[in-house]
């Protein structure tokens, strides 16, 4: 995804990306711990990838993260403040990338990313614009600026929610499964979107995905979560011949057709 | 036990919801365009119903009335009963509870299915507020447009009453002498507690719907009960608050 040479709107010179760091977060909803005592850091500028099954606690981590959920036990640290409180979400910019885009339906693409700086007051309406249509380009999405999200692909989705992101000029951008129900070159395109965002924006992010291809592509560092626990964290490279056999049945799955997995299960 | 935990929740984060929306009341300047849009919505497209509801109220009361008071020649004084009921009871009620089958449903189905659908979670990772952006605004709205809503609710009333005494053979009594009747026996009090009424009600009811919609978990289907349980709590709230209102006001 090329992005022209012109000047950058969205560099701020205050604009410095934050580190992450959980210590010790456990999560319960009733008697179900579905986080169990993750500790984690993630440095500033870093690209983290985040692994696992389906129902292993991804998503909730993630909303740990920007402070939609509350720990049982442990806390959550970003730029070194506390993640749950209100405060924090004013004093550091952070996006999130919902797996469904959770675009505002009854606003259209524009004003869906027009609404965070005129609400915040960022700047002019002529300044708002340029980010907007910046944000659209870079994401090659000029041609759908007065449209509204009930009349968007899902990859359109998805793109429209990670310029969203890209207009609030944030110090983390976090993506919650930005690849799934994709196909292979949309999942692709994405993939270099969030990489190149990386290169050019100096923030850190943190993408949940089961993308095999995306995180060994792209990522600094990936962390495997299975069952609540983090069971894996390393680079892409000590990925390639993991020593866990669970995460290298999760990472390398063989299709076995004499010995499928359900008939396993069964017995 | 566990009913009366959900009421006090309920309670607590209504209460809460209250305190949050009007602590960004300086920022509703900022989000006039907003504010009108909800007034268009709460009191522009409510008006027709209300005034189609209200003029047959006005109508059956002033036939009952006639019905009953001709046995003992007080038909003279429909003007006076059918003001004096549109004006401190029906006009706001009739109001208030059209408010809540149309407008409290709406917001309630819209704010649900903006949590189900993660766009509420949305605004919060943005810093920005829902009860500055999607409460705010509407409560403002319902204090604006609900006296005007119940105003027109007791006009048509009266009118609607003052039609049926002239055309219905029986009672006959001509719109001169039905509003001067009407005019003897009602203060501008009368008209007052109405109002006050409906401003009651009326914010009672978008606040209580738009807590509910906020609160919605779990799926699509949960969007469906939360009108429902809106709908429900706010026809309640309106006959409990209608005890209270009119008892502190009399």
């Amino acid at each position: 995804m090329a992005c022209s040479p012109t000047r950058n709107p969205f560099t701020h010179p205050e604009t410095a990306a934050v580190g992450v760091s959980v210590e010790g977060l456990s999560k319960s909803f009733g008697r179900i711990e579905v986080l169990k005592n993750i500790t984690l850091s993630v440095e500033p500028g870093e690209i983290f990838v985040l692994m696992g099954p389906s129902g292993s606690g991804k998503s909730v981590l993630l909303k740990h993260i920007v402070g939609l959920e509350k720990p049982t036990t442990g806390r959550v640290l970003v730029d070194g403040r506390d993640a749950s409180s209100e405060e924090t979400r004013g004093q550091v910019r952070m996006a999130l990338v919902f797996q469904s885009g959770a675009l505002f339906n009854s606003l259209s693409v524009y004003d869906n990313l027009a609404l965070y700086p005129r609400e915040h007051q960022v700047a002019d309406e002529a300044t708002i614009r340029e980010k907007v249509m910046r944000a659209l380009q870079i994401l090659s999405l000029e041609g759908a600026a007065n449209k509204f999200p009930a009349e968007l692909s899902g990859g359109m989705k998805k793109r429209v929610a990670i310029a969203r992101g890209l207009v609030m000029e944030p110090q983390l951008m976090l993506y919650d499964e930005p690849t799934s129900e994709l196909d292979p070159v949309m999942s692709a395109t994405i993939t270099e979107i969030i990489a190149t965002l990386k290169d050019e924006y100096h923030v850190t992010s943190i993408v949940v995905a089961h993308d095999r291809e995306l995180a060994l592509g792209i990522a600094d560092r990936v962390g495997i979560l299975m069952e609540g626990e983090l069971v894996s964290l390393g680079t892409p490279a000590e990925l390639h011949a993991p020593k866990d056999p669970r995460v290298a049945e999760f990472l390398y799955p063989k299709i076995d057709l004499k010995n499928p997995r359900f008939k396993k299960l069964e017995t | 036990m566990h009913q009366l935990t959900a009421i006090l929740e309920g309670i607590g984060s209504t209460v809460q919801l209250l305190f949050r929306a009007a602590s960004y009341t300086p920022s509703l300047w900022r989000q006039r365009a907003r504010f009108i849009e909800q007034c268009y919505l709460i009191g522009y497209t409510t008006l027709p119903i209300v005034a189609i509801l209200s003029f047959f109220i006005g109508s059956v009361l002033a036939l009952q009335a006639g019905y009953s008071m001709s046995n003992f020649g007080a038909k003279q004084f429909i003007g006076s009963l059918v003001g004096l009921s549109m004006a401190r009871e029906l006009g706001p009620v009739m109001a208030a509870i059209l408010l809540a089958g149309r407008v409290g449903s709406a917001i309630a189905a819209e704010l649900a299915s903006m949590k189900v659908y993660q766009e509420i979670d949305a605004l919060e990772t943005m810093n920005i507020p829902p009860a500055k952006l999607l409460v705010l605004p509407r409560l403002a709205a319902v204090l604006v447009m609900m006296p005007v809503l119940a105003i027109i609710a007791d006009l048509v009333g009266w009118f609607g009453g003052a039609i049926i005494s002239k055309y219905t053979q029986s009672i006959a009594i001509e719109p001169e002498a039905y509003f001067s009747v009407l005019r003897r026996f009602m203060v501008f009090k009368d008209v007052l507690n109405g109002l006050i009424k409906a401003e009651v009600f009326g914010f009672a009811i978008v606040l209580v719907c738009c807590n509910i919609g906020l609160n919605t978990r779990g799926g699509p289907r949960e969007i469906g009960a939360a009108v429902t349980r809106a709908v429900v709590v706010s026809l309640i709230l309106i006959l409990v608050l209608d005890y209270f209102v009119t008892k502190a006001l009399l």
